[in-house]
């Protein structure tokens, strides 16, 4: 078997004393599309700022094609960076550039490449998300599903190793989130991507990932292929995949026992 | 001691730590600001760019400003001079009174409130809605390609536009004074030429620009890189640029006027 292209281990974070993530561990092989699912607040999000370098652990490592990213000195992680794609949660666009200087960004941020190369590589890479015709467009003229096709085929600029997707499904409608979905599946194929993909929709990415890790109080709580996850009686598992409103995960926030909070006891005495 | 005391002094502790903190960020922000400029000087454009968003677009206000000014200071001068006999001498107060000191610090405080708030506003909604974010994932550094450029286009704009708003003022006066009261106009700008003088006042007059370009942008780039990714964060950014930036214009008139202008030889 080869490499792992991300190798995570006893990765902790706090922000402040508060603990996001506890000792988490996980690989992932080159070419798979990888769900990373949990509540909100779970450290789905950090764990992808992580992976990108964005915070440094309190603990562990994670390590990206074979290096340790929070040693990396700024020079290397940069390098490290322009073989990793990011899709955020609502495109993250450049709202004073068009579509097509969006997606040209990078590549004239990093190459020297003539104009009329990157105009045939940028059109090429929105042809890929199907928008090729709305090239001249500015974001604030798109759709939400539409922006973040963008964003993709501007993740995908430099071709890189590795796309994370935060939340690439909130806030779509049916037809979106299924092209968004699929684009996923069919670019990873296409290029030998790895792309992970941290979400809790947890039906439309069951369809198109091949692994899923679930995070819950900052440790992997389970993790298997969708057809595992699907069958699995684990009651963390099952209350996720199900949508149940109690379980492991309670419906109640902590707190004092409701007769006392609303002193019932002292007034009936 | 009471317990509300304690509070207090914790309070005033801990403000006064979060102060300190905070300007040691900011000074920290400047430097790296400076350290990462070169892109700006080998991609001048993007400064360019900047220069019309923050300069040109600032020119309206400036130069509507700067008429007005000037020819309010050549009605009041005319009234106090002309108690004296010496109305001619209202072009010297007009000229004077702009090039040392109204043009330099009215044109770094209409630049504050229409430049400096936009520099703000709009670097802090590129980080509320990630696009800073992006850009360090594509690996481009922010501050290179983001702040650097606003920060030098500021710096070369406002020198610039105190220069504008003194000439718009001028002409001002000129209006009031000899056009509409009928000044001689040849004592009026005899007179300035005579008291006006090039190194001592108008080079004065555009150290102090430059001086409020630096502090006025630098202000506006760091509360908008610093703003809470949030509505309410970058309009309290917003409106600390506007705010901060007027007193270190005014503060910083003070100290370089007490420097430049000591009534000594």
């Amino acid at each position: 078997m080869s490499e792992p292209l991300i190798e995570i281990k006893d990765l902790a974070f706090s922000y402040s004393t508060r603990p996001i993530l506890r000792s988490v561990n996980m690989t992932m092989s080159r070419g798979k599309v990888i769900a990373i699912m949990g509540g909100s607040g779970s450290g789905k999000t950090t764990l992808l700022r992580l992976i990108g370098g964005e915070i440094k652990p309190t603990a562990g490592y994670v390590k990206v094609a074979g290096q340790v990213v929070h040693k990396l000195s700024r020079n290397d992680l940069f390098k490290l960076r322009r073989k990793m794609g990011m899709l955020f949660q609502f495109g993250a666009l450049f709202t004073d550039l068009s579509v097509f200087d969006n997606v040209a960004f990078q590549i004239r941020e990093h190459t020297n490449l003539p104009e009329s190369m990157i105009r045939d590589l940028v059109l090429m890479k929105l042809h890929a998300v199907g928008l090729r015709g709305a090239c001249h467009l500015m974001p604030a003229e798109l759709s939400g599903g539409m922006a973040r096709r963008v964003a993709l085929a501007r993740s995908i600029a430099l071709d890189p190793m590795l796309i994370m997707y935060d939340e690439p499904f909130t806030g779509l409608d049916p037809i979106s989130l299924s092209v968004i979905g699929s684009l996923i599946r069919r670019l990873t194929d296409a290029l030998g991507v790895t792309s992970i993909v941290v979400t809790h929709d947890v039906q439309e990415s069951l369809k198109i990932v091949d692994y899923v890790y679930f995070l819950a109080d900052g440790v992997i709580a389970a993790h298997g292929t969708p057809e595992e996850v699907k069958g699995s009686v684990a009651p963390f598992v099952h209350q996720f995949v199900h949508g149940e409103e109690d379980g492991p995960v309670p419906f109640h926030y902590p707190a004092e026992a409701y007769q006392k909070d609303l002193k019932l006891e002292t007034h009936f005495a | 001691m009471p317990k509300r005391i304690i509070t207090s002094i914790q309070a005033i502790g801990h403000r006064t730590i979060d102060s300190i903190w905070r300007l040691g960020c900011a000074v920290r922000f400047f430097v790296l600001v400076f350290l990462k400029s070169t892109t700006s000087f080998l991609r001048f454009g993007l400064v360019i760019r900047e220069i019309y968003f923050v300069g040109v677009l600032s020119l309206i206000i400036i130069l509507v400003s700067g008429l007005f000014v000037g020819m309010v200071l050549g009605l009041q001068g005319y009234e106090t001079l002309q108690k004296y006999g010496s109305e001619s001498a209202v072009g010297t107060l007009v000229a004077l009174s702009l090039v040392r000191e109204l043009g330099p610090v009215m044109a770094a405080l209409l630049f504050a409130s229409r430049a400096g708030s936009a520099i703000t506003a709009e670097i802090g909604l590129m980080k509320a809605t990630e696009q800073l974010s992006a850009m360090a994932m594509m690996a481009v550094d922010p501050i290179a390609r983001v702040v650097a450029p606003r920060f030098w286009a500021g710096v070369i704009s406002m020198p610039l536009l105190a220069a504008l708003f003194s000439v718009l003022g001028v002409f001002g006066g000129y209006l009031v004074a000899v056009v509409f009261i009928g000044v001689d106009e040849g004592s009026f700008w005899s007179s300035m030429q005579n008291a006006v003088d090039f190194r001592y006042d108008i080079v004065n007059g555009v150290i102090k620009s430059c001086f409020f370009g630096v502090a006025v942008t630098a202000i506006a780039v760091f509360e908008g890189f610093d703003a809470p990714p949030t509505a309410e964060g970058v309009s309290g950014a917003t409106t600390r640029t506007v705010v901060t930036s007027a007193l270190a214009i005014l503060g910083l008139d003070f100290v370089l006027t007490s420097f430049m202008f000591r009534g000594v030889d």
